[in-house]
């Protein structure tokens, strides 16, 4: 990066520092970073998407949609998170390529699983072979945001659930007295009045979101916990900064990014619950 | 079926080193894959069980020094529960792994009058050990937050009438305190306990290699997903071991929680239900 990094081993101390943390592997360890605040600004909102959608499933009125919505907001509290974030992406992988395999290559008449072999057509392959890596990249990040939503779509949903549930019922009857159609009810006074409801179990999903964003690494996408790792194993002679084997120092940097953030946004969580218990009929509330 | 009871015999307890060495590698089948599976979820309940019940103590101490007046007691137990609570598990295995790895080779001869035990800090970096003192810290952070939160909505009568009955000190805390704490906070308690138990899940993806390919359940499974190269079927099954052993959780708390309750009036016993805002560590 500058001018004097030519030859790093006659450097030393600072210089050698400056130098070091600019390689550019570095650089790709700190863009890294924004991998992860990209991935919780895009899960945050498809989380909530899914959440709501089970939340209103488990409210239906056909019993179908009733038990699948239920189904889908218990599951969470049984099966260990990580389950879903090693079975999701591959499944979602192997339904997409078998249907496109359908479609797009009707005329082989193999099965497509053989024995341990999930076998389909070139032209059926997601991403195609052919395509360019940024492709693989983009493609391997979906599949991973789509587990996350899932997830924490289930997280959502049993808070949201839980929120709608306590809603005064007095509220909801009182609609019905005014001729209000259950979907105006639903939209007029349950979904306005839950919020303040959801907000500490949201906030709660909030952080724990962030501490999940680590898996990113079991799902094979390079991220800090990739980098940290490769960086800070030991870098013998051959390697133009050699150094011993650093990961504890590596991984203490992502524990304080990791404090930093979570600091941050509980006071900021803090903050809004302040603001939005202002004028409400609860303890919070009387106490502003 | 009877070759299944031979998959049992040979696989049954291969997490812990016990019965064939080579795992199936071609024609696996469906029996083989809920053994060994079912072999791993031993190390999920050794780290889940121990970790809790030694944190159960530990987090006691904390909540208790968080809730002191002393800074000097508070505010290390304060920082202790936010930094365990708030960076994740995952890193703090990697961190914890990578710290134990450069710790000095040391063996230290410990003599317990019968037998001498030589306790050497290469143990660490086994699983066994230092991802049980990882999950330890971690549980005791998150119920040392729980305990605290019930420790300060202990009823202020109930301290009152302790005082007028005389009692103090170890006494006060042992017979009024720590029975009512317990009860307030045994809901999120039990849910603290379910997450660890899910969390052991972690163990052999983070630093912690599975040492002759004794992992726990999520370790053969993701073997056999690898292997088989079909998610379809390894996956259900951890998961219907885990819901299994969520259903075993619920119930062995809920029995606990109505010994705690037992002294209430019936119509003011808590059942066991798990908040839903609050579901989550």
């Amino acid at each position: 990066m500058f001018s004097y990094c030519v030859d790093p081993k006659t450097l030393e101390g600072l210089m050698w520092l400056s130098c070091y943390i600019t390689t550019a592997k570095h650089m790709s360890f700190y863009y890294s970073f924004f991998v992860v605040m990209g991935l919780l600004s895009l899960a945050a909102p498809l989380a909530m998407a899914f959440g709501f959608a089970g939340a209103t499933a488990a409210r239906s009125s056909l019993k179908i949609v009733r038990a699948f919505g239920k189904g889908y907001l218990a599951m969470i509290r049984g099966i260990p998170d990580i389950v879903f974030f090693l079975f999701i992406p591959i499944a979602l992988d192997q339904a997409f390529e078998y249907l496109r395999h359908k479609v797009l290559c009707s005329d082989v008449t193999e099965a497509v699983r053989q024995g341990n072999d999930f076998v389909v057509c070139a032209a059926a392959k997601l991403p195609l072979n052919t395509a360019n890596e940024w492709v693989h990249d983009i493609y391997g990040f979906s599949l991973a945001l789509l587990a996350f939503g899932f997830v924490f779509g289930a997280f959502a949903g049993n808070v949201l659930s839980g929120a709608m549930a306590a809603v005064p019922k007095a509220q909801i009857e009182t609609g019905e007295a005014y001729g209000f159609s259950s979907s105006q009810i639903f939209r007029r006074i349950l979904i306005p009045q839950m919020w303040i409801y959801a907000l500490p179990g949201l906030s709660n999903l909030w952080m724990i979101l962030i501490k999940a964003t680590p898996l990113l690494f079991l799902l094979g996408i390079e991220d800090i916990v990739y980098w940290a790792k490769e960086l800070g194993g030991i870098k013998t002679g051959v390697y133009e900064y050699p150094h011993p084997d650093w990961r504890a120092w590596y991984f203490g940097v992502l524990m304080i990014f990791y404090l930093s953030l979570t600091y941050l946004s509980q006071s900021v969580l803090d903050k809004l619950s302040t603001r939005l218990s202002k004028g409400q009929a609860t303890m919070a509330g009387k106490a502003v | 079926m009877s070759s299944c009871l031979q998959t049992l015999s040979d696989y049954g307890l291969r997490s812990i080193g016990y019965g064939e060495r080579l795992l199936p590698k071609a024609d696996i089948t469906l029996c083989e894959q809920f053994v060994l599976i079912g072999s791993g979820m031993i190390w999920n309940i050794y780290f889940a069980i121990l970790a809790l019940l030694f944190g159960f103590f530990f987090a006691t101490v904390l909540a208790l020094g968080k809730n002191s007046k002393l800074s000097l007691l508070n505010a290390p137990c304060r920082a202790f529960i936010f930094i365990f609570r708030g960076s994740p598990l995952f890193i703090q295995f990697f961190f914890a792994y990578d710290l134990f790895v450069l710790l000095p080779r040391l063996g230290v001869d410990i003599d317990l009058g019968f037998l001498v035990v030589t306790v050497e800090t290469r143990w660490l970096t086994k699983a066994w050990l230092g991802a049980l003192i990882v999950l330890f810290l971690n549980t005791s952070a998150y119920a040392g937050e729980i305990f605290y939160g019930a420790l300060r909505a202990v009823p202020s009568q109930d301290l009152e009438s302790a005082d007028a009955f005389g009692f103090t000190g170890i006494k006060k805390f042992r017979r009024i305190i720590w029975p009512t704490m317990l009860r307030l906070a045994w809901p999120s308690y039990t849910n603290e306990a379910i997450f660890m138990f899910h969390a052991t899940t972690l163990v052999f993806f983070t630093g912690f290699p599975a040492w002759q390919q004794k992992g726990d359940a999520i370790y053969y499974a993701s073997y056999f997903a690898d292997k088989t190269f079909n998610p379809f079927v390894p996956y259900p099954i951890v998961g219907f071991y885990f819901i299994l052993l969520t259903l075993i959780i619920i119930g062995l708390f809920g029995l606990i929680n109505r010994q705690l309750n037992k002294h209430l009036p019936t119509n003011e016993r808590k059942k066991l239900k798990i908040n839903k805002y609050n579901l989550i560590r």
